[in-house]
């Protein structure tokens, strides 16, 4: 399987703070990795340098083929991004989101309305197409945001925590569409907090203290663990670190 | 913070805001050179409102000086000068003023005409071998000028600071404090709770009231200590007026604060009403130079009120009678603002 | 290029959904500017003032009809001698008291003097000097024109004096390049700083970092609007000062164009410096409003001269932009110079603008280390 992404001794120092200290990990086609650890592990930090947004201290990094150093430029036309907060502008109407966002990848207008209603048809938001991102409710935002993160067709969609503050009926559904990007072929790659959801990750890898203390799928996991769930995996590695 | 703004404030605004009239710088073209124009300039130059920064024998090179801001004043003594006032019994000074300041300008003017008048006498006389020289015919201007012999400038702002302090306090804190609720989503679960809304406000409102009133005595007691402030009236009535100032304008933030759906917007609202009011209220100019619809519409600004109220009790020692006006006035508008806000507040929240 | 008008379509949506935003960046100029023009005075004039004439005679009449003809007082009140003065101005009704002692003309007939008492209630000390300035002034000029017209004066000394600039001593003349000044401040720094903290705050900025766009065409997209929005205000100003107060251009339109360009540079880039230092909307609204407002108002000359200030505001004041600016509008425009007299002025607020682009770039890259 094609790798889109490649660590290899990845270091990230704030003066004499080390907040990823060596890390390795590839990710597949296709994936859906898991990113997981405590709030303060590092997993933000990594994952900012994987999008461009910050510089690592040393250490190999690949995204989409492209090296982090000298080609970030044709990294950023090959992934998604979501932040935490919804990263859509609430005084903008749906359309409007939509249309900037596209404008910022080049996405010919002709190419965008086909894509526009075919969104909108499959989330049943047809109606609300010119309504004020601000009146919607926050699972609805949630979703948007995710496929405007998508709408250009990305390699790899990163997921900052996409899944805060909502209720698990909401957080499962949001989890459809993130199956759905995957069989498409695009690889997604989350963050999360939440233990249920490294259920559904086909690999996660557990971040502690800036390193990564374990990488596999949830099942081997376990095992390896001999753990019941992801929860109890992640503090029985949480223990054996203290 | 809360001892810190004040304090600034009252030190930064105060010192900076004044008309006092204070090193001008004189351009000297003496183009006469005679002792008698000497002495007219030593004059100017020992007063302490001139400096003869600069001469030349040129007039062009003086508003070249204008032209750079260097100098305020040309003052231009012409050829024969001297001559002229002995043998012709008059002689012409031009002095060129750059305007641009009117105030400052007819002020310096008028200094320094005053100065030329003094030496006018002052050489008559000596020429004249009399003690004094007085004209056939003269009455005396005698200036008193009451509240303020030494027509310190600090004393009228102070007073007038402290307003824009007592009001921002006042407005700012409270219009943000009730949108950061709104903005959390707090007010929605006060409005499941038995407390009633007007208890609601007072608990919201009260420590605003506090505040504002205490920064209030803290900054009165800045201007005593640091500009000597002269409290003449009862500072009973400073405060009363102020409980019933703030009343007013807390409603007013408040009124803000039901128009507006984040901090921000309750921020830029408030601005541009401050802003008005601020420069309608007769802090830096007088209200009386106003024009008079200007003049009636301020009888609806809250702090034209209180700056009139503080500086005539303050500086005037005025009392309750000659102040019933005012509170009357602002009772009304007092009033005015709470019900607004109250009414606002029912339909919104 | 068409990347670039989406995001200026974007920024201009957020501007125009927004009518608070509207309020302050289209509304307040205008509003501040008739507001000074036509209200806010330091010029005297009608102001009352009381009569005590305790002789009534025609000297005393014929000074009082002087006073009142001048177009600076209009009589607020005729006070009798067992009236209490200090009562009239604790009510705050006159600013001034006008007093003739008895046998006024009498006196001034026999001893060749006579003195005329001018109360003023100074607890507005600028408006008691002039008031009291301009009276004894009108007094001098009745004693001259009226009592001294047949009688030759020895040796005396005529002064004529010139006002530059502006011979009618109208206040506009100061007001408009300060209004100038703020308002640029106020929508190129504060409006900036404020919406790109704003993208911070909501997350918005990292998506759009880690998109296609470049850093620098993310800070272009935020500042064009504004830079256009201070070009129109800055027109407006000037439109509104020529043609309705009357306030002239007397050097070149094109070179005031490009100061207040410049200046709306600085301006911009203190608002970019503003928000890589600020964390949210508030605080940049705050260091805006405290550290850019009040200084723009109080320390840059706009509204009080800098001379006359002690000498630390003074040495503070240098490092206010709008100060600088001020001087260049009121070079160009009131007193016709060229670039020659205004190059140092340019030349500090091409430095400032200079060092506010340097430390953004700097903290910016603090931030994406």
């Amino acid at each position: 399987m094609e790798k889109v992404i490649e660590v290899h001794n990845l270091v990230k120092k704030f003066g004499s703070f080390v907040a990823n200290d060596h890390l390795n990990f590839d990710v597949f086609q296709g994936e859906i990795f898991g990113f997981l650890g405590a709030n303060g592990a590092g997993k933000t930090t990594a994952m900012k340098i994987l999008c461009g947004l910050s510089s690592p201290t040393s250490g190999q990094v690949k995204v989409a083929g492209f090296d982090i150093y000298k080609e970030t430029e044709k990294i950023k036309r090959n992934i998604g991004y979501m932040s935490q907060k919804f990263s859509l502008y609430e005084d903008m109407t749906i359309a409007e989101n939509i249309r900037f966002f596209s404008g910022i990848y080049g996405i010919s207008p002709k190419n965008r309305k086909e894509k526009q209603d075919k969104l909108l048809k499959d989330l049943d938001l047809e109606s609300a197409k010119d309504s004020l991102i601000g009146s919607l409710p926050l699972g609805w935002k949630q979703k948007l945001a995710f496929s405007v993160a998508i709408f250009h067709d990305p390699k790899i969609v990163f997921l900052d925590e996409p899944t805060g503050g909502v209720d698990p009926i909401t957080r499962r559904k949001f989890w459809d569409l993130i199956y759905e990007a995957s069989d498409r072929g695009i690889t997604i790659f989350v963050t999360t907090h939440y233990m249920d959801e490294a259920e559904y990750c086909n690999r996660v890898s557990i971040m502690n203290e800036g390193r990564i203390e374990a990488l596999d799928t949830p099942d081997n996991l376990k095992k390896q663990f001999g753990a019941k769930n992801m929860d109890e995996v992640f503090l029985k590695i949480a223990r054996n670190v203290e | 913070m809360i001892i810190m703004i004040p304090l600034l404030q009252m030190l930064v605004l105060v010192f900076a805001a004044t008309y006092d009239l204070k090193n001008v710088n004189i351009y000297l073209v003496d183009k006469d050179m005679s002792s008698t124009s000497r002495e007219l300039a030593s004059k100017l130059d020992a007063s302490p409102f001139f400096t003869i920064n600069n001469t030349s024998f040129n007039p062009d090179d003086g508003e070249k000086a204008i032209l750079d801001n260097k100098d305020h004043m040309v003052l231009v003594i012409p050829q024969g000068f001297e001559r002229n006032l002995i043998r012709d019994d008059k002689a012409s000074l031009q002095l060129l003023v750059n305007a641009i300041d009117g105030q400052a300008a007819q002020l310096g003017y008028s200094y320094a005409a005053s100065v030329i008048r003094d030496f006018n006498k002052n050489i008559i006389a000596e020429w004249k071998g009399l003690p004094e020289f007085n004209p056939p015919y003269q009455i005396n201007a005698v200036s008193r000028f009451w509240y303020n012999s030494e027509l310190e400038y600090k004393w009228y702002m102070a007073p007038g600071v402290l307003c824009i302090l007592v009001t921002l306090i006042g407005l700012f804190l409270s219009g943000m404090s009730l949108v950061k609720e709104k903005e959390q989503g707090t007010i929605e679960q006060l409005n499941v709770t038995p407390i009633r809304k007007i208890q609601f406000l007072a608990g919201k409102l009260i420590p605003f009231v506090v505040i504002a009133l205490f920064d209030l005595s803290f900054g009165l007691l800045i201007a005593k200590l640091v500009f000597h402030l002269p409290v003449v009236g009862s500072l009973w009535l400073v405060f009363g007026f102020g409980m019933l100032y703030l009343l007013g304008i807390l409603g007013l933030g408040l009124f803000v604060s039901t128009l507006a759906d984040t901090q921000q917007q309750v921020m830029f609202v408030t601005y541009f009403f401050m802003m008005i009011f601020i420069l309608m209220g007769g802090v830096f100019t007088p209200v009386d130079s106003m024009p008079h619809w200007a003049q009636i519409v301020d009888e609806g600004n809250p702090i034209y009120h209180f700056i009139r109220v503080m500086r005539m009790v303050v500086l005037k020692g005025s009392n309750f009678g000659d102040l019933i006006h005012e509170f009357i006035a602002m009772s009304i508008i007092g009033i005015t603002f709470l019900s607004l806000a109250v009414l606002r507040y029912r339909k919104t929240a | 290029m068409k990347q670039f008008i989406g995001f200026l379509r974007k920024e201009f949506l957020h501007i125009f959904r927004d009518p608070r935003t509207m309020l302050i960046i289209f509304l307040l100029p205008i509003v501040q500017l008739l507001l000074f023009g036509k209200v806010i005075n330091t010029d005297i004039q009608n102001s009352k003032i009381a009569i005590l004439d305790q002789s009534h005679d025609n000297t005393t009449r014929e000074i009082t009809s002087k006073l009142m003809s001048s177009g600076y007082f209009v009589l607020g009140e005729e006070l009798m001698p067992s009236d209490d003065v200090e009562d009239v101005f604790r009510k705050g009704k006159v600013k001034m008291v006008v007093t003739f002692g008895t046998n006024f003309e009498q006196t001034l007939e026999r001893d060749g003097k006579v003195d005329v008492q001018l109360l003023a209630d100074a607890s507005d000390p600028n408006t008691a000097r002039i008031l009291t300035n301009y009276a004894s002034g009108i007094i001098n000029d009745y004693v001259k024109k009226e009592k001294l017209k047949n009688i030759e004066l020895p040796n005396q000394i005529n002064t004529e004096v010139r006002m530059l600039y502006n011979e009618g001593l109208k206040s506009v003349y100061m007001f408009v390049p300060g209004i100038m000044a703020m308002i640029l401040m106020l929508i190129s720094a504060m409006m900036t700083s404020i919406s790109i903290s704003k993208e911070k705050e909501l997350g918005t900025m990292e998506v759009l970092l880690a998109s296609p766009l470049k850093p620098i065409q993310i800070v272009l997209g935020k500042v064009t609007p504004y830079l256009l929005l201070s070009f129109v205000n800055a027109l407006t100003i000037i439109i509104i000062g020529v043609f309705i107060f009357g306030v002239p251009i007397k050097g070149s339109f094109f070179l005031l164009m490009a100061e207040s360009f410049l200046f709306i540079l600085m301006a911009l880039s203190l608002g970019i410096l503003i928000s890589t230092v600020a964390p949210n909307q508030m605080v940049a609204m705050f260091i805006s409003v405290l550290a850019l407002m009040l200084p723009t108002i109080l320390l840059s000359g706009f509204m009080f001269p800098i001379e006359n200030m002690p000498l630390p505001l003074r040495i503070i004041s240098h490092a206010m932009p709008p100060r600088w600016f001020i001087v260049i509008i009121k070079n160009i425009m009131l007193k016709g110079t060229g670039i020659m007299y205004v190059w140092k002025e340019t030349l500090i607020l091409m430095f400032m603008a200079f060092v506010f682009i340097a430390l953004s770039i700097k903290n910016f890259k603090i931030r994406l280390e």
